[in-house]
C-alpha cells in the first residue's frame, strides 16, 4: 500500500466530476445513450383548484398518429398507499389543487406527446377553493408535530407574564411568501423495464431511498429496482423524496412496454415538486434595560394542503437561538387548496431566522444597543429548552471575527442618515445557524491488489461536491493519496444510505466512509498484502448515530450585509455580503466556499427577488417561470464572502465536521432586511423587499 | 410535416430526419443527434442552460428552430475543446471550482468562450453584462466571475 501522511481532508482537491461537467459528458438522468427505442411522457396538469373529474375524452388523442397510450385515473396501475399523498398519482378523480397531474400522454416523440397532452380535454365537477393563508384562517389547527417529528409547541415559564413586565419590547409580524426551489434541472426519470426488472435513471437527492419508496409504492421487492441518479442538477429539497414524475415514469414504461423518459417543464414544477409555505410569523421579544431578554415568543401560521400535512419546522431555531427563562413557540396550519409544501433549503430555519432575527435587530434599536452586543448578550450556555450542552457553538466568535473583516466596528447605527449621490447606504448583521445531524449509512471498501481502491455508498452529488469529498475522508481513513481512491455514488445497489438533506450527507457518508476504509486498511495490514481477487469490508453506522447523544450538535454563522437604496426609485442593491460560519472541520475549503456563497446568494434571492404570487381566482402560482418568478442573476450579486472559524468539534463525528449546504441560506434575508433599514429606516417586514414597498417611505 | 435538417455541429455534418416543423435546435441536438450536453432548463429563454454558437452567434438553443438551423455552424459544449485538451474556459471553469451540479455549466461556458472572443480582457462589468442571461442557483455567480477573470489571464 502506498502510505501517506498527507491529509486529503482540509485540501481543496478538485471537483472529480469537472472535467465531465465542462465537456457534457456527464449523464444526467435523461441522458442515457445506451437505452434504446425511447418513448415520452407528457403530464397534463389540472386546470381547476378543487373539484373532480367527471370525463376524459381520450379516444381522439388514442387515434392520434404516434400516440402510444393514454393514461388517466380510469387506466392507471392501482398504487400501493403510501404515507406520501403526493405518490398517488392518478389514483383518484379527486383534483386536490390546479396543476396536480391528472393524466399523461406516451408518444413516439416528445412533441406529438405534448402536443397530445394539450389536447386531452378533460372535464370537471367545480367547486369552490380557499387558497389564501391568512392569519386567522378558520382551518388553522395545531399539528401533532412538526417536521421532521419536533414538538408542535413549546412552552417555558411564564411568557405573558414576563412580556409584560420587560422594560424593553418588540411585537410584530413578519410574512414571508411562497419560494420554489427551482434547481436548474427540471425533475426528470428514464424508466426501462426488463421483463420484471425495472432500472430508474432519475433526477434525486438519494437512490436507495427513491428505490425503497418506489418499489412499496408498485408492490415491488426492491431487489428488483434499481435507481441510478449518476449526476443531478441540483435539488435544494425539491428531490429528496420521488416525486409525481418518477411514478408516471414507472407507469408509463410499463403500459407502453419501452422505456420512456419524462422530464418535466418548468411550469410543472411550480404545483408538482413542493415550494416553501409562506409563513406569518408573530414575534415578541421581552428584555430588561441592558438588552437581557426574559421572553422570547414565536408563533408560526403556515399552510398545508388537503393531499397530505407538511408542517414545516419555523420556530425550531428560535428554540436554541437566545438564552430567556420565559419562552414559547408554536405552529399553526391551514389545510389549502394547494399544492402541498415540501422541503426547500433549510426549511424552518430559513424562514424562522428571517422573523427572529429582524426582530432582534429590531430589539437592538428598543434597547439602544448594537445588534451584536444584543446578541453577546443573550448568549446561551446551553441549549435553552432541553438543557444539553452544545458540542461546540462559536456564534459569539462568528459575530466577532466577522465585524471585524467587514468593518462593522465605526458603524453608526442611526438608520436613515447616510447616503452617497443618489443612494442610501446602510449595514446590517444576522446570525445563522442548521443542526448538524446524522444518519445511518452503508459503505463498502475494497482494495485491490495492484494498490487502489473503489468505496461505494449510495451518496447522491446534487452539486455539493459529495464525490469529491467522500474520496478524501476515503484516502485520509485509507492513509493513501486520493489517487488511489475511486468512490461511486448514486447507485441503489450501494445499500441503505442518508439523503443529500438536512445538511447531513456528507456527515453521515463520511461516517460510513471511514468506518469502512478503516476497517479495510487494518484487515490489509493484518494480512500484510491484498490477495489477487482482493479484500472488501461493508460497514454500517446505525450504532455510532445511536449512541450520539446528551450533546446539542449545531452549526453556527453570522452574516454581515451592505444595503444600498436608490432614493428616488427605491431599489435596492447589495453591494456587499460577508458570512463567518462555524461548522466544525471543514472537509474541501473549494467546494465548501462554492456552497456557503451558493447558500447566501439564494438567501439574497430571497430577499429582494423570490415570491411565488398566488392567484386567488384560478388558484395557482401565476409566475410559474424564471421569466417572472426570479432568482438572483449574476449582475445582483457583486462582492460576496464566506470565511469560516478554525472550529474544533471531535464530539459530533468522527469528521469533526457539520454540514454547511443550508446555513448560508440561514439569516441572508434578516441581514439585507437590516441593512435595509439602517439605510432608510424603514422596517420591511414581508419579504421580498421590493421597491414599491419602500417608494413614499425613504427619508429626504 | 417533418422535415430534413443537416447542420455542421463541432465540425462535424450531421442530419436529422423526421424532425417535425416546430421542434428546436435544442430538441434536436439533445434528442437526436446524441449531443445532450447543451441542457433544456426553462425553453423560454430565460436561464442560458441551451446556449450555444449559431454561426458565431450566441443562441438559446431552446429558442430556435430545427428549420432555422439548416445549414448553419454549430458549437456546443462537447466542442469546446478539441478533443484532447480543455479548451482554457474549460479547464479554469474547474480550477476555479465555477461548477457545482453542473447544469448550467455548458451554456455559461459558451456564453463566456464568445465574450473572450469579442473581448479578451473583460472588465467585471462587462463580464456581469455578458452571462447575465445565465442562471445559476448553486454557485451564487463568484467561482464563475473567477473563472472567466482566469481564462482571461491565462491568454494573455
Ligand atoms: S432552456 Fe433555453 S434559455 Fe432556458
Ligand atoms: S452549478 Fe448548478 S445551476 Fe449552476
Amino acid at each position: 500500500m502506498t502510505q501517506t501522511d498527507v491529509r486529503a481532508v482540509g485540501s481543496g482537491l478538485g471537483r472529480i466530476e469537472g472535467p465531465a461537467k465542462v465537456t457534457g459528458q456527464a449523464k444526467y438522468a435523461t441522458e442515457q445513450d445506451d437505452v434504446q427505442d425511447v418513448a415520452y411522457v407528457w403530464p397534463v396538469p389540472a386546470t381547476i383548484a378543487k373539484g373532480t373529474i367527471r370525463r376524459i375524452d381520450d379516444a381522439p388523442i388514442r387515434a392520434m398518429a404516434q400516440v402510444l397510450a393514454v393514461l388517466t385515473p380510469d387506466n392507471a396501475p392501482h398504487l400501493q398507499p403510501a404515507e406520501d399523498g403526493e405518490l398517488a398519482v392518478l389514483q383518484s378523480r379527486t383534483v386536490s389543487y390546479r396543476g396536480q397531474f391528472v393524466a399523461a400522454v406516451v408518444a413516439q416523440t416528445l412533441e406529438i406527446a405534448r402536443e397530445a397532452a394539450e389536447r386531452l380535454q378533460v372535464e370537471y365537477d367545480v367547486e369552490p377553493h380557499d387558497v389564501e393563508l391568512t392569519q386567522d384562517h378558520p382551518t388553522l389547527y395545531k399539528p401533532d408535530q412538526v417536521n421532521p417529528s419536533f414538538p408542535t409547541d413549546t412552552e417555558q415559564g411564564d411568557v405573558d407574564e414576563a412580556l409584560g413586565a420587560a422594560a424593553n419590547l418588540v411585537d410584530h409580524t413578519y410574512t414571508t411568501p411562497a419560494l420554489h426551489n427551482n434547481p436548474m434541472e427540471p425533475h426528470a426519470t428514464l424508466a426501462s423495464w426488463d421483463g420484471d426488472e425495472l432500472t430508474l435513471y432519475d433526477s434525486n437527492q438519494g437512490a436507495y431511498s427513491a428505490q425503497q419508496t418506489l418499489a412499496k409504492l408498485f408492490g415491488l421487492d426492491p431487489a428488483v429496482v434499481h435507481v441510478v441518479s449518476q449526476h443531478v442538477g441540483g435539488g435544494f429539497g425539491s428531490k429528496g423524496t420521488p416525486r409525481a414524475n418518477a411514478v408516471l415514469a414507472v407507469m408509463a414504461a410499463r403500459m407502453v412496454r419501452r422505456p420512456v423518459k419524462l422530464a418535466l417543464h418548468r411550469h410543472h414544477m411550480f404545483a408538482v415538486v413542493g415550494y416553501r409555505t409562506p409563513t406569518i410569523q408573530r414575534i415578541r421579544l421581552g428584555a430588561d434595560a441592558e438588552g437581557r431578554l426574559s421572553a422570547i415568543s414565536h408563533d408560526v401560521v403556515e399552510q398545508t394542503s388537503t393531499v397530505m400535512e407538511f408542517a414545516e419546522q419555523t420556530a425550531l431555531a428560535t428554540r436554541i437561538m437566545y438564552a430567556a427563562p420565559h419562552r414559547r413557540t408554536t405552529h399553526r396550519l391551514a389545510r389549502l387548496d394547494i399544492p402541498t409544501p415540501r422541503w426547500m433549503r433549510a426549511p424552518g430555519e430559513c424562514p424562522g431566522m428571517y422573523a427572529l432575527e429582524s426582530a432582534m435587530d429590531e430589539l437592538a434599536i428598543e434597547c439602544g444597543l448594537d445588534p451584536i452586543e444584543l446578541r453577546i448578550r443573550n448568549e446561551p450556555e446551553r441549549d435553552p429548552e432541553s438543557g444539553k450542552p452544545w458540542s461546540s457553538r462559536s456564534l459569539v466568535e462568528c459575530l466577532r471575527e466577522g465585524a471585524q473583516l467587514f468593518g462593522w466596528g465605526d458603524r453608526d447605527p442611526r438608520p436613515g442618515t447616510r447616503s452617497d449621490g443618489d443612494w442610501l447606504v446602510g449595514t446590517g448583521v444576522a446570525a445563522s445557524t442548521y443542526p448538524a445531524y446524522a444518519s445511518p449509512s452503508t459503505a463498502t471498501a475494497r482494495a485491490a491488489a495492484d494498490g487502489r481502491f473503489v468505496v461505494r455508498i449510495a451518496a447522491a452529488d446534487i452539486g455539493t461536491g459529495a464525490r469529491t469529498a467522500l474520496t478524501q475522508i476515503a484516502a485520509d481513513a485509507l492513509r493513501v493519496s486520493t489517487d488511489f481512491v475511486r468512490v461511486e455514488i448514486g447507485d441503489s445497489a450501494f445499500g441503505q444510505a442518508s439523503l443529500a438533506g438536512g445538511s447531513m450527507g456528507t456527515a453521515s457518508w463520511g461516517w460510513a466512509v471511514t468506518k469502512a476504509c478503516t476497517e479495510l486498511r487494518e484487515k490489509v495490514e493484518r494480512n500484510g498484502e491484498v490477495p489477487v481477487d482482493g479484500i472488501e469490508v461493508q460497514a454500517e453506522t446505525s450504532a455510532e448515530i445511536e449512541a450520539r447523544s446528551g450533546y446539542k450538535y449545531q452549526g453556527f454563522g453570522a452574516q454581515f450585509a451592505e444595503a444600498r437604496v436608490n432614493i428616488d426609485t427605491g431599489e435596492v442593491r447589495v453591494p456587499r455580503l460577508l458570512g463567518m460560519f462555524g461548522v466544525g472541520r471543514i472537509i474541501n475549503p473549494r467546494t465548501a466556499r462554492s456552497q456557503f456563497i451558493g447558500g447566501m446568494t439564494m438567501g439574497l434571492s430571497m430577499a429582494l427577488h423570490e415570491e411565488g404570487v398566488l392567484d386567488l381566482a384560478f388558484g395557482d402560482y401565476v409566475n410559474h417561470d424564471l421569466a417572472e418568478y426570479h432568482i438572483a442573476a449574476c449582475a445582483d450579486v457583486t462582492d460576496i464572502e464566506a470565511h469560516w472559524l478554525d472550529e474544533h468539534d471531535e464530539r459530533v463525528n468522527p469528521m469533526g465536521s457539520k454540514g454547511i449546504g443550508e446555513i448560508g441560506i440561514v439569516g441572508t434575508a434578516a441581514a439585507v432586511a437590516n441593512a435595509v433599514h439602517h439605510a432608510t429606516a424603514v422596517r420591511i417586514r414581508d419579504l421580498p423587499i421590493r421597491l414599491d414597498k419602500l417608494l413614499g417611505r425613504l427619508p429626504g | 410535416m417533418t422535415i430534413r435538417v443537416t447542420m455542421t455541429v463541432n465540425g462535424e455534418p450531421l442530419t436529422a430526419d423526421d424532425v417535425w416543423e416546430g421542434e428546436s435546435l435544442l430538441h434536436v441536438l439533445r434528442e437526436r443527434l446524441g449531443l445532450p450536453g447543451s441542457k433544456n432548463a426553462c425553453e423560454q429563454g430565460e436561464c442560458g442552460s441551451c446556449t450555444v454558437l449559431l454561426g458565431g452567434e450566441v443562441v438559446c438553443a431552446c429558442l430556435v428552430g430545427a428549420g432555422q438551423a439548416e445549414g448553419a455552424d454549430i458549437v456546443t459544449v462537447e466542442g469546446l475543446g478539441d478533443g484532447e485538451q480543455l479548451a482554457t474556459i474549460q479547464q479554469t471553469f474547474v480550477a476555479a471550482g465555477a461548477v457545482q451540479c453542473g447544469f448550467c455549466t455548458p451554456g455559461l461556458l459558451i456564453t463566456a468562450f464568445d465574450l473572450l472572443n469579442r473581448d479578451p480582457d473583460p472588465s467585471d462589468a462587462t463580464i456581469r453584462e455578458a452571462l447575465a442571461g445565465n442562471l445559476c442557483r448553486c454557485t451564487g455567480y463568484e467561482k464563475i466571475l473567477d473563472a472567466v477573470r482566469l481564462a482571461a489571464e491565462r491568454a494573455r
